[in-house]
């Protein structure tokens, strides 16, 4: 049941407006980043775009909306506990600098994400900062260099403001498999904020944070945007770099990006993705100004989608799927028929081998790559007497349950004799994945579905249940095995907590149709009425 | 950060508690000989009389009597690229400990690998040269296992797809050993990187890793088991560093372990066609030893058999003890290890165009004949710089001998004096220019490369004080020129170069003589 809230239609715009118009309107959306308690509803604002229009205007400073951010932070962590290091001294020394800089004129002070508070999951390299995984392993490991997403941020102007919490190396849907602490969700705290990246869903959602990095390698964005009620981006496959990003499936893995709007996430994505040489896999496909495409509210048509061929995966809405779930995807869905878009069912006969295959490839390659966690050279290492000592006391006081369960399932699957029953047979199984992805692709522009098959459930709810947590991931775990980009923008809420739940929905397209989705997503967000998906956390005090 | 990586770890037992194991059983004939191509590496007395020399080999056909043995090769050739295989570090040999290494070639947290162009075109060479099949398209695979020298706890390397496959060396057997052409099959070439060393303390209660070997290129060369004695595979390992060394892709340096040799040995009854249990030996730094290693080994093999032990011979890895002049059980090979290969997911794979093998394939030396390249390896075992040498024989001398349809024993030339010439002028005392000049007089005349400088009088004029006075003494005798100089037409400097060479019969140094001009 939504909660009963009246849009309030903020017109909000991200281009076209002369300039005038452009700074009459900022004063009014730069709530976003105006303490909690004024925090307006309606259709999702850019708090990127008030950022950098109330520092060119000189209407705010950037130590101002630091301090704002901190401050919500600061009251909101006791309970969410989204962060396993907060930056936060850091963060006001690099905003004052920015300040000292605007104010001495220098012109490329405000670089795009000038002043804007980033969270990064832990699994990616920062320089100087502690970067764990979320793991007991590297527990106290700095690393010597930024991830090349990090760098492109900060270049671009933006603040790392902490390491966001996640489950070890990723691997997990509830942030519950953290070495360090569970996260909850700012809906309700009661509930898994969703995972891997539980951390940067809910600092987004809670505002401590404007925009946040996180990776998805089965789902890891996806899910936790949906169970928080924020935008979450997973790229294609290549997008983004690698680099810096500790490896859990390399050949899965992507880096993606999290906002409280799709705007947000798209000028985020244009500044992260792009070739990068230390990325042998990093694709050299040019990256257009994903926001240039986004058409601001009042400039929309009367069917602004018309045209759009959009298919609803059927195996998505059927068997196993929360019934709010699927009448809020199938509500979204009409919806975009309203738009303008035709809606038709569409099959992937393919579909329900995914998860299987997925486990299977993802194990194997996290087999391999959590072998460099030995205690030798970095992390921590437990002194023994020989060789296999150090490894296995290392290696077992060091790792967490669910990542040795991973690494033993994907040993056996890479073993002599499994090989061909396990690893090559769910390589095929991707290769026929792809192919119908593809064949689904050439006759509709974008496939939905849900982002997860329910709502967020209560912490502890499946943590003795591993194949319940994995049954979870069969809405996402396709679109990594084909390489797709995808995106996950609230769509509606089921019962639950104290005002219901956030429900995603997630849209699937081509590779490299990053822009069309959020074009797509962009006009979903702006036009859907009577939502509001602010949590009622920063409501409260 | 090299202090974090020398942490205590206490030495893996089963590396410390082998030597000493039984095997007293044997006691080889010790064979002493070197093969052509060793450089100055081998310590043992070189020359031994040849009648030795045969009654060596007639006692070992001797005791084979029955039995045939089979010997394969694996060489890991490390590449003398300027940075490693997958990250930009160099590398050199006896460097400080950890100070060539970065977060990439140290397996830390988020790094990548990116493969070096430079290995690929290498390995193209060797598979080229080797008369392999090159793949056009090819892919790394990961071998893993656990050990602290390999950072990732993966090498990455090729598993079944190599870069080049189904090659042979052709070579001809030294007279002294009975001569004779042999071919021997290569199975493949693959790329791969090299892991880093462990160095283990005196008391034995700790270990030290030294990681700037880690992600060195490396080629491997498998060989088919064509092999039959312990010279046959002497010579094809020598010929593999003649060719690494001719390509210029490795200095083929066996104590630095730029070139190492692993070989398997079995026996069989002569007739039987299915193989014997095959034992590695590792350990051999030279080809000498790898003879000798092998003979022993197969007699060891052999007297088993003879004694109706042969259920002794286990599949297991032997270290060749050179004091002992005997190989000793390392490890034995329980079952067939598991790497549990994969694809690399973080590497493309490496797609090869017709046209790029075809570029490779025109701009490699060609291949000496026989006898060029054993006047190249005795020139290397006086000391000279293999790439300079290779240079010095494959145009000037190539060109000459061709010219005068000769061959290089022909002529008067020495390899002694080429490796003095090329360290004469690698040290300054004559110019390349005078070299040349040299180089001819003692194709012509024979001589000393000593000699001919100081009958020539040709040393080097390297002391800027007599360039300076030259320099003065050319710009006093041309006035004319000196002051169309100053006025601007500045091209003259060449003239007054010329003038300063012209006095100095060639001998000023050049760059001094241009500096000195620079400055007047």
């Amino acid at each position: 049941m939504p909660p009963p809230l009246q849009a309030h239609r903020l017109l909000i715009s991200h281009r076209r407006l002369p300039t005038p118009a452009r700074r009459r309107l900022t004063a009014v959306s730069s709530l976003q980043s105006a303490p909690a308690t004024t925090l307006a509803p309606g259709p999702a604002t850019s708090s990127i775009l008030s950022i950098r229009e109330s520092l060119l205007s000189g209407e705010r400073t950037a130590a101002n909306i630091t301090s704002d951010y901190l401050s919500r932070l600061r009251r909101t962590e006791p309970s969410l506990r989204s962060f396993i290091h907060v930056a936060d001294a850091a963060a006001e020394r690099e905003a004052e600098e920015l300040d000292r800089r605007i104010a001495s004129g220098e012109k490329d002070a405000v670089g795009p994400l000038a002043g804007v508070l980033v969270g990064v999951k832990d699994n990616l390299c920062t320089k100087n900062m502690p970067s764990t995984g979320g793991s007991r392993i590297l527990d106290g490991y700095r690393p010597a260099y930024d991830a090349t997403a990090v760098r492109r941020l900060r270049e671009a102007g933006a603040i790392v403001v902490g390491k966001t919490n996640l489950d070890e190396f990723g691997m997990g849907s509830t942030t519950e498999g953290s070495a360090f602490q569970v996260t909850t969700n700012p809906w309700d705290d009661s509930r898994v904020p969703g995972g891997s990246s539980g951390g940067s869903a809910s600092a987004v959602s809670a505002r401590q944070c404007v925009v946040s990095l996180g990776s998805d390698t089965g789902g890891s964005v996806r899910q936790p945007a949906s169970f928080c009620g924020v935008v979450g981006l997973k790229p294609t496959y290549g997008r983004v770099s690698r680099f810096g990003l500790m490896a859990y499936a390399s050949s899965l893995d992507v880096v993606g990006c999290f906002g409280s709007s799709v705007f947000d996430t798209a000028t985020i994505l244009s500044v992260v993705a792009g070739h990068d040489k230390m990325d042998s896999t990093s694709s050299s496909q040019d990256v257009p100004d994903y926001t240039s495409e986004l058409v601001s509210l009042d400039l929309l048509e009367s069917k602004p989608l018309n045209g759009l061929r959009i298919g609803i995966i059927q195996e998505t809405l059927g068997e196993g799927v929360d019934t709010g779930v699927v009448s809020s995807i199938k509500g979204a869905a009409s919806y975009l028929e309203q738009l303008g878009s035709v809606v038709d069912e569409v099959s992937l006969p393919s579909f329900s081998l995914g998860l299987p295959a997925y486990y299977i490839l993802a194990s194997s390659e996290a087999s391999s790559n959590l072998s460099r966690y030995d205690g030798i050279r970095y992390g921590r290492q437990v002194s023994a007497n020989d060789l296999n000592e150090i490894y296995g006391e290392s290696r077992a006081n060091g790792l967490g349950h669910e990542v040795k369960m991973r690494i033993l399932m994907g040993t056996y699957a890479l073993s002599a004799g499994y090989y061909d029953a396990y690893y090559k047979r769910a390589q095929q199984v991707r290769t026929l994945v792809k192919e119908s992805f593809k064949d689904a692709l050439e006759k509709y522009d974008i496939l939905i579905s849900p982002a997860a098959p329910s709502a967020a459930y209560k912490i502890g709810e499946k943590i003795n249940d591993p194949l319940a947590m994995y049954a979870g991931d069969i809405m996402t775990v396709n679109v990594n095995l084909a390489g797709l980009p995808a995106l996950v923008v609230p769509c509606g809420f089921v019962e639950g907590g104290p005002v219901g739940l956030p429900v995603g929905l997630q849209m699937i397209g081509s590779p490299f149709s990053e822009g069309s989705l959020l074009r797509v997503g962009h006009i979903f967000e702006q036009t859907l009425q009577n939502f509001s998906f602010v949590p009622p956390l920063l409501a409260e005090r | 950060m090299a202090l974090t990586l020398l942490r205590g770890m206490r030495t893996p037992v089963s590396l410390r508690s082998n030597t000493g194991l039984f095997f007293n059983v044997l006691r080889p004939r010790l064979s002493h000989f070197t093969t052509r191509a060793e450089s100055a590496q081998a310590t043992e007395p070189k020359a031994v009389p040849k009648s030795i020399q045969l009654a060596t080999k007639e006692a070992a056909e001797q005791k084979t009597q029955g039995f045939e043995a089979i010997i394969g090769i694996e060489t890991h050739v490390q590449l003398s690229t300027v940075t490693k295989a997958f990250c930009s570090c160099p590398y050199d040999y006896g460097s400080q400990p950890n100070s060539t290494i970065c977060p990439t070639c140290m397996g830390h947290p988020g790094t990548l690998p990116v493969l070096n162009e430079k290995v690929v075109e290498c390995a193209v060479k060797l598979g080229l040269a080797l008369n392999c099949e090159i793949s056009m398209t090819s892919k790394f695979d990961r071998k893993q296992y656990f050990y602290p020298d390999l950072p990732k706890g993966y090498q990455i390397s090729q598993f079944d797809i190599p870069i080049a496959k189904k090659g042979y060396v052709d070579l001809d057997l030294p007279v002294e050993f009975g001569g004779g052409h042999r071919k021997f099959g290569i199975t493949r070439v693959h790329m791969e990187e090299d892991a880093g060393k462990l160095l283990h303390s005196e008391s034995g209660s700790y270990s030290q890793v030294d990681l700037n070997r880690a992600g060195v290129p490396l080629l491997e060369i498998v060989s088919e088991p064509d092999m039959r004695t312990g010279i046959e595979a002497a010579e094809y390992g020598a010929e593999l560093q003649r060719i690494v060394r001719y390509l210029g892709v490795s200095n083929g340096n066996m104590q630095e372990g730029s070139l190492r040799c692993d070989v398997n040995v079995s026996v069989r009854p002569v007739g039987q066609s299915e193989f014997g249990t095959k034992v590695e030996i590792k350990n051999m730094n030279s080809f000498s030893e790898i003879n000798r290693a092998i003979d022993y080994e197969i007699s060891r093999q052999i007297m088993l058999h003879k004694e109706g032990q042969a259920d002794q011979i286990v599949q297991e890895t032997r270290l060749w003890d050179e004091s002992s002049q005997k190989t000793f059980t390392m490890r034995k090979k329980e079952g067939l290890a598991d790497y549990r290969y994969f694809p690399e997911p973080d590497l493309p794979e490496v797609v090869l165009t017709t046209d790029y093998i075809d570029e490779i394939s025109k701009s490699m030396p060609e291949l000496p004949e026989a006898s060029v390249a054993h006047f190249f390896d005795s020139t290397l075992e006086h000391g000279a710089d293999a790439k300079l040498a290779c240079n010095w024989i494959m145009s000037d001398i190539a060109a000459y001998l061709k010219n005068e349809k000769l061959s290089i024993h022909e002529t008067k030339l020495t390899p002694l004096e080429l490796s003095e010439l090329i360290a004469s002028i690698k040290n300054g005392t004559i110019s390349g220019k005078i070299g040349k000049e040299i180089l001819f007089e003692l194709i012509a005349k024979g001589g000393t490369v000593k000699g001919v400088i100081e009958e020539k009088d040709l040393v080097q004029i390297a002391d800027p004080a007599a360039i300076e006075a030259m320099v003065d003494k050319v710009i006093a005798d041309n006035p004319k020129q000196l002051e169309q100089y100053r006025a601007g037409k500045t091209k003259l400097q060449g003239f007054f170069a010329g003038q300063v060479m012209k006095t100095s019969k060639g001998k000023a140094n050049p760059v001094l003589l241009n500096k000195s001009l620079e400055r007047s």
